[in-house]
């Protein structure tokens, strides 16, 4: 009974702030409410005895995701009336495709059931994180080390993008002056006259040496 | 008693809310980039409901995967966003045709 009324609480604040996310005129609104919107899946998901994952939720997106987003909102200037221009236009088109996924969707649970186990209290002799764990270090090893170097290449990247070519330690190819690059600009002939060799006697070793001009 | 249904009909509802977000907000590149975070959100409510009802953990590995390849993808997103408002004076998606000439 609890859980029912737990269920609902939480999942009609969840669909109200994802409703938010994507009407609120204002881009800060917008990010404050997926941060409301994560906040209250990762408290469905504890409700599914999915205890792990929804800390990682709250640390991972709450902490750091939406925290990036709301740097870069607050950082750029934003004209927001422009930024709403299409919006009533697009209003009908929107809705009927969102009605129609959701259609779809619901349509496929109701007409082909899969197999349903309740969810039983009975194995939290282990507990979730450490079940994850497990498998995470044996058999999604491999995976694992895959992801750590998806995020390496965020890393990379996201410097890579936003490092300015005119600061001035940074090291820039400039590609269009490389590829226009001609052999003219490259070698350039210089005319020499040949060395002259002028042999003069000296005195003390009376040997002859040579002395180039 | 709340069943499997229950959290993959709010999942599809999910769903439904932010495609309509990118349809509604096609011009703020913004709030596209916050709709498919949403996005993501409830597919991986549906893995965490399919593993959880279904005693497989499998499920749970595979969002800690999504979770990551979201963090990298939204951090590389916003940086091609302050890349493009430098160039540009704004993050419009309309004017971003500089590719066409």
């Amino acid at each position: 009974m609890l859980q029912t009324v737990f269920f609902y609480v939480f999942s009609v604040i969840l669909v109200i702030s994802a409703l938010q996310v994507i009407l609120a005129k204002n881009p800060i609104h917008s990010v404050l409410f997926l941060i409301l919107a994560f906040v209250t899946s990762s408290c469905l998901w504890i409700m599914l005895n999915v205890e792990f994952l929804a800390l990682t939720l709250i640390l991972v997106y709450v902490g750091a995701v939406m925290v990036l987003f709301l740097f870069v909102v607050m950082m750029l200037d934003i004209d927001i009336e422009t930024m709403r221009k299409g919006f009533w236009k697009n209003l009908p088109l929107a809705l009927c495709l969102g009605l129609v996924v959701l259609a779809e969707m619901v349509m496929v649970l109701v007409t082909k059931p899969v197999v349903v186990y309740q969810i039983t209290q009975t194995d939290n002799s282990i507990s979730n994180s450490n079940q994850l764990g497990w498998m995470l270090y044996t058999k999604y090893s491999y995976p694992v080390e895959l992801a750590s170097v998806i995020l390496l290449l965020g890393l990379v990247v996201a410097v890579a993008l936003t490092l300015r070519p005119s600061s001035k330690n940074a090291k820039y190819q400039n590609i269009a002056k490389q590829v226009a690059v001609s052999k003219t600009g490259r070698i350039e002939m210089v005319k020499m006259q040949a060395e002259k060799v002028e042999v003069i006697v000296d005195e003390k070793v009376g040997k002859d040496k040579e002395v180039s001009v | 008693m709340i069943g499997m249904n229950h959290f993959l009909i709010l999942s599809a509802i999910l769903f439904a809310i932010s495609i309509m977000g990118i349809f509604l907000n096609r011009k703020n590149i913004i709030v596209v980039l916050m709709a498919i975070e949403l996005m993501l959100l409830a597919v991986n409510f549906n893995f965490i409901t399919f593993s959880s009802f279904l005693h497989n953990i499998d499920g749970q590995i595979f969002v800690f995967f999504t979770l990551t390849v979201a963090a990298a993808e939204s951090a590389i997103g916003l940086a091609i966003l302050i890349l493009l408002f430098r160039n540009m004076r704004g993050v419009n998606v309309q004017d971003m045709t500089q590719l066409k000439e």
